[in-house]
């Protein structure tokens, strides 16, 4: 090396390595609309697919005439649970070990489930006939208040299971009983609280909504009887898993099984599952020969596929007079619909629940969780939520809130008192799982510091009292909260989607002249892992990102992964992409110190090329490495220069993070004005700040429509109402408010670039933070909980109920 | 039902088609034209993402049948870049804003985003957002949607653009 | 999402098309600017066998003044009434209304004619026609007729017209010069129907109000004109046990259904609300 030698500096900024802004590889075709999305899909001879399904929530069904159906012109087939059962698919194993109808046999469960599948030549007469199949029902008792699922007289909803009292998660004590789930120390739990000074207790309902991607759930099955083999391309954030999957319930053989998820517009967890769309249109195409497309719309797709949340918490905290934790006790009645087709890893019924310690050192702690069925859609999934993490920090959040204000301590003291500190890591938490790292109170006081929190508490207390003097009829909130997530499921010894360890993968293959071709196990449905993975691999290898191609989605040719969901990517892929890149980066060496005629021991990596140490001239670029590994290797050597790792991740990785939110609520109206929201997330290593910094506003914006008016309702006799955009509370730009960001950096001590994952958090702590900001806002008048959703009407109800409309 | 002809011009270019009277723009655009950049979001005419510039307006192609557009002049994502394939302003602001994720609302924010700057060639952050009020974005809160759609006007108006994605 | 078959038909005349809807009788619908009618055939909660397009009728267009009153063409979109000059000089209430209609692809779409006509009593501007006493310009096999507004709404989605009549033109009594108005709608995000909403135009003399209109959307099956509510604020300061006795006299007929804006209760007592705020702004801009 001279002078004419680029620096250091230099030579990185050229590869768009890990830490810069890199503009998006997927950006060129989105903004030109040349996206490739499973409806833009069109192949030969391809048929639509579309569903009759049941006004009822409840009901026998006495007969199915398709008929009139099967008389509209361009009309072929229409499937009904009699066609499936003799194929044994007109049940499906869901990932929670229950099975969900994919045609309804002898009743309905839900309002919407589906009853027949019409296939026709083109959507139009398929939507024609799908309202044609005249089906005949007799009306159930319907049951959709989870308290009472569990009454003597509740009515039987699984007739299917009626009569099994052991189910996936060991003994059921109810016919609508679905899993008891507990975890934690009982006996030492309820002893702090027998001590405790003070507690408190508080049922925490956070209310069933929905992921709501911009694109519905959607898939194009196409069956060669000359080949034997199904190509079923799908909005599927796990491709490999429904592959396996179509092959043990379809018989037809793994190899010949491909599936193929493009472009995806938006998953937020919709997308994990098998829903019967994607079975019937299989079967479709089996039974025509020809290939079927199934599109659900947006009224299909809120009421009938996965729902989440409907998770109703029984909390208590123990503390000290002076504000120190002494023990949590949650109960959670879970409501999972009709069917349990809860995605969680298997042996977690309840998700990663136990998380609900949260940021707080409890010594002690138990949580109980019993799973119900109701009249209402299956599910529930993790709407960007990582297994329920988003409901246990809803609980310990609130409930923290709770308890300051027993106590008459400022929430966000009451927090610095309690969040576990610097030296405990790695930390055991109460309920099992050990977080990996954090500098918490650091964080916290960035946060509070950044915002002016004392002055906003001042501010506060001028403007209640300016209230009590009828002066303002505006009340001000401010929100904080401090979460701590569990995501990057997960290590092979507790995680496994039906019985497949939750490990991903990475295969890195490098051209000739140094360009590379790289393929993961996880799926992006718009977090931009074609821009992220190249440039882990650009820092590793010293390689251009722009040179670097990545593919995600095609079973054929990507190794096996569980997919993108749960925040998992980073920790698990992106781990084994920079574990791969390493293999790679080692056999380089070995080549380089051929070539150099030194040992690998006397050579050192600098940016983009091995150099010999004290004597720098003497180099070989990773570039140059790659010619010569297809040219000339070492002796014992193969030639090439590719590696596939599979990731078994040591542990779950703890991205953190502090909110603080500033509301102003009109107490004559209900409506709440966001004045400021502020987040601040740990999220480890940061590979694009760009890309977090738009993953934080967009989880956020989840988290405001579902704090601020996001549910999916049923009234007494099973109607969902509002599933469609006029009621489903979908924030526009007016709306939304500004977000504010920023972070710290803990890397993860166990992760291979010390990368956490960052998605899902913003909905994580989102969520609580507005909720706290609401309450909050009515705190000094003696409110203690209003639950969420924080709508006009209800923010209303809870000022009338104070007495404040006079 | 019989077919009806109709005739329009789409992305600059005269076209031919036999539509139903109750087939909709957007299926007519997807399908028979093959232009899948506008998208389908919803069944009540909320989401946007169907957006296309028909006679000089931001329409709803879901709303729409095709015969209505008989003599239109329809402007679709796949005829915003240019001949030799420069891209427009707005697809350039996207892309250097990271107005985008998945992509799924991307044709339909940047067809609004096009009519918008016609209206107003300097609009305030507030009058970007009330003019998307009619498109839905679930993966990026908007904030940088609005930083995309700043550049443009800056770029159009041969001002110096913003610098890339803080 | 898919709408059920139907024959489509473009008169290129008032005549032509009242003509049409006479011949092709009950299952025949009108088809303005679409955006109420199509999202209800998609869903199959409307299916006409015939559509009439109104689209191609010329005279359906325009906006003029007449004498001392405003006309517009039924089919105007909300975007020209929202650009049009001498409205914004002369009818500020109708481009604030309008911009508060749905969003900006809808009003380059839904027209005036179309929003006054259907029924809905989510309508905004039914309550803003009621508060101005406009008059509806109707044709129909029968001929033309005009209908005053205050007596055009009689249920949700029932209407004076015959079947076969359409709304062809809009006539406004221009309100004085420097009068106050001011729409202010309650909804729980931009373009969506009101919880609740007002319409007020009222003048001002001598720091007291002269004269004051009031119309309250979406609280009831049709739009409401509260007369009671304008009589208690004529001729007062606007002080606040005014406005507290004509917010209660709103209330009191209003009858709000409960749906997923909130319950009846909650909606009754903000159409109050939004006529107290409307009062305020209206006289804020008076002169």
């Amino acid at each position: 090396m001279n002078d004419m030698t680029p620096s250091q500096a230099e030579r990185a900024e050229k590869l768009q390595g890990m830490g810069c802004k890199r503009k998006r590889v997927e950006d060129i075709r989105f903004v030109q609309g040349k996206g490739n999305y499973v409806d833009d899909l069109k192949l030969p001879g391809m048929l639509y697919g579309d569903f009759t399904r049941s006004p009822y929530g409840h009901a026998r069904i006495k007969k199915i005439d398709a008929t009139k159906a099967k008389a509209v012109p361009g009309v072929l087939a229409v499937l009904t649970a009699a066609d499936l059962k003799p194929l044994s698919l007109h049940y499906m194993p869901t990932l929670a070990g229950d099975v969900a109808a994919v045609l309804a046999e002898e009743k309905v469960l839900y309002q919407n489930q589906e009853v027949a599948f019409v296939i026709a030549e083109d959507r139009y007469a398929a939507a024609d006939a799908a309202e044609l199949v005249e089906v005949e029902y007799e009306a159930l008792p319907v049951l959709v208040d989870p308290f009472k699922a569990m009454a003597p007289d509740a009515p039987v909803l699984r007739e299917d299971i009626k009569d099994k009292t052991d189910g996936a998660h060991g003994k059921r004590k109810h016919y609508n009983h679905i899993f008891a789930w507990e975890i934690g120390d009982k006996e030492a739990t309820d002893q702090a609280f027998k001590k405790a000074e003070v507690t408190i207790k508080e049922l925490i309902s956070y209310q069933r909504v929905h992921p709501c991607p911009l694109e519905t759930c959607q898939c194009v099955a196409s069956f060669d009887k000359i080949r034997g083999e199904l190509t079923l391309w799908g909005t599927f954030q796990a491709p490999h898993v429904i592959r396996t999957v179509a092959s043990l319930i379809s018989k037809i053989p793994e190899h010949k099984i491909h599936v193929i998820a493009p472009d995806i517009g938006g998953g937020f967890g919709n997308k994990v599952g098998a829903y019967p769309g994607y079975i019937c249109a299989v079967v479709a195409s089996i039974v025509t020969g020809r290939p079927v497309k199934w599109v659900e719309d947006r009224i299909e797709n809120l009421s009938t596929t996965s729902f989440a949340r409907d998770y109703h918490m029984t909390t208590e905290i123990a503390a000290t007079k002076d504000g120190k934790v002494t023990g949590l006790r949650v109960h959670v009645l879970a409501d999972h619909g009709a069917f349990d087709a809860c995605a969680d890893p298997s042996k977690w019924p309840a998700g990663f629940f136990n998380i609900v310690t949260g940021s707080y050192d409890f010594p002690v702690a138990h949580c109980a969780v019993d799973g119900v069925y109701t009249n209402k859609a299956p599910g529930g999934v993790a709407y960007r939520c990582s297994f329920r993490v988003t409901e246990a920090a809803y609980c310990i959040e609130r409930a923290m809130d709770i308890l300051a204000q027993k106590l008459g301590m400022d929430p966000a003291e009451l927090r610095m008192k309690n969040l576990v500190r610097k030296e405990q890591f790695p930390y055991q938490s109460a309920l099992g799982w050990e977080y990996d790292s954090g500098d918490y109170h650091a964080a916290m006081q960035k946060a509070m510091d950044t915002v002016g929190y004392q002055k906003l508490r001042a501010e506060q207390k001028a403007k209640q009292e300016s209230f009590r003097r009828g002066e303002t009829r505006e009340l001000m909130g401010i929100g904080v909260i401090f979460f701590t997530e569990i995501v990057g499921a997960g290590p092979s010894r507790n995680c496994d989607i039906l019985g497949i360890a939750m490990f991903d993968s990475a295969e890195i293959r490098i051209h000739p002249t140094g360009a590379v071709i790289a393929r993961m196990g996880t799926k992006s449905q718009g977090q931009g892992h074609e821009t992220t993975y190249a440039q882990i691999i650009a820092t590793e290898l010293g390689l251009p990102a722009d040179d670097i191609t990545i593919e995600e989605g095609n079973t054929d040719t990507a190794p096996y992964g569980l997919g993108t969901y749960g925040s998992r990517s980073t920790p698990t892929a992106g781990a084994a992409t920079a574990m791969a890149a390493r293999k790679i980066k080692a056999k380089a060496q070995m080549i380089a110190a051929d070539l150099l005629e030194v040992s690998e021991y006397d050579l050192e990596w600098d940016v983009d090329r091995f150099r010999v140490k004290g004597n720098p001239e003497r180099f070989k670029t990773m570039k140059e490495l790659a010619w010569a590994a297809y040219n000339r290797v070492p002796k014992g050597l193969e030639p090439g220069l590719e590696a596939v790792n599979y990731y078994d991740p040591p542990n779950m990785t703890y991205p953190f993070g502090a909110y603080i939110c500033v509301v102003d609520v009109d107490v004559d109206t209900g409506v709440t004005k966001v004045r400021r929201f502020y987040a601040l997330d740990d999220c480890g290593t940061r590979i694009n700040p760009m890309i977090i910094e738009g993953q934080i506003h967009g989880g956020l914006t989840e988290a405001f429509g579902i704090a601020m008016g996001q549910e999916i309702r049923y009234d007494e006799v099973g109607n969902v109402t509002g599933p469609s955009f006029m009621d489903y509370f979908m924030p526009t730009a007016v709306e939304t408010p500004k977000w504010e960001t920023d972070w710290t950096t803990t890397p993860s001590p166990h992760h291979p670039i010390g990368a956490k994952g960052v998605g899902e958090s913003p909905n994580v702590g989102g969520v609580p933070c507005f909720a706290n900001a609401v309450n909050d806002a009515f705190k000094f008048l003696g409110s203690t909980h209003i639950p969420m959703p924080h709508d006009h009407w209800r923010t209303w109800m809870a000022a009338d109920k104070l007495g404040l409309h006079g | 039902m019989a077919k009806t002809p109709i005739t329009l011009k789409v992305n600059g270019k005269p076209v031919d088609g036999l539509v139903e009277p109750r087939t909709l723009l957007i299926h007519f655009l997807r399908e028979q034209l093959n232009l899948t950049g506008p998208h389908i979001g919803c069944d009540t005419s909320h989401c946007g993402a169907c957006t296309v510039d028909l006679n000089g307006k931001s329409v709803k192609s879901c709303t729409m049948f095709a015969v209505q557009a008989n003599g239109a002049d329809v402007l679709t994502i796949e005829g915003m870049a240019a001949p030799d394939g420069t891209l427009h302003a707005l697809q350039e602001g996207f892309r250097e804003m990271h107005g985008l994720q998945c992509g799924y609302c991307t044709p339909g924010m940047i067809m609004r985003g096009y009519r918008l700057l016609k209206e107003n060639p300097n609009p305030s952050e507030d009058e970007i957002r009330f003019g998307i009020s009619g498109n839905l974005c679930r993966c990026t809160g908007y904030q940088n949607i609005v930083k995309a759609i700043q550049y443009a006007a800056a770029k159009l108006a041969g001002a110096p653009v913003k610098e890339a994605a803080e | 999402m898919i709408p059920g078959a139907f024959a489509y038909h473009r008169p290129q005349s008032v005549k032509e098309a009242v003509a049409m809807l006479a011949d092709l009788g009950e299952d025949a619908r009108p088809l303005a600017g679409g955006h109420s009618l199509i999202p209800m055939m998609k869903l199959r909660l409307a299916a006409p066998a015939h559509l009439v397009d109104l689209g191609g009728i010329g005279d359906l267009r325009g906006i003029r003044a007449e004498g001392a009153d405003i006309v517009i063409g039924a089919m105007t979109t909300q975007h020209e009434l929202i650009a049009d000059a001498t409205l914004a000089a002369k009818l500020p209430i109708l481009k604030e209304t309008a911009l508060l209609i749905a969003d900006p692809q809808v009003r380059y779409v839904g027209t005036l004619g179309g929003n006054v006509a259907n029924g809905d009593p989510g309508n905004d501007m039914p309550a803003v026609m009621l508060c101005l006493g406009a008059t509806y310009h109707v044709a129909g096999k029968g001929g033309e007729r005009k209908i005053v507004a205050r007596d055009f709404y009689e249920g949700a989605y029932m209407t004076a017209l015959e079947p076969g009549e359409v709304v062809t033109a809009i006539r406004i009594p221009a309100p004085p010069a420097g009068h106050g108005a001011a729409y202010e709608k309650l909804k729980r995000k931009i373009g969506d129907y009101a919880t609740a909403a007002a319409a007020v135009i009222l003048t001002v003399s001598g720091g007291r109000v002269a004269t004051c209109s009031i119309g309250l959307t979406n609280v009831a099956e049709t739009p409401l004109w509260a007369e009671e509510a304008a009589k208690l604020v004529a001729g007062s300061s606007l002080d606040a046990a005014t406005v507290k006795k004509a917010a209660a006299a709103a209330e009191a007929i209003a009858s709000p259904a409960s749906d997923n804006r909130g319950p009846a209760l909650y909606r009754k007592k903000m159409a109050g609300v939004m006529v107290a705020r409307a009062l305020a702004r209206a006289k804020s801009r008076a002169s």
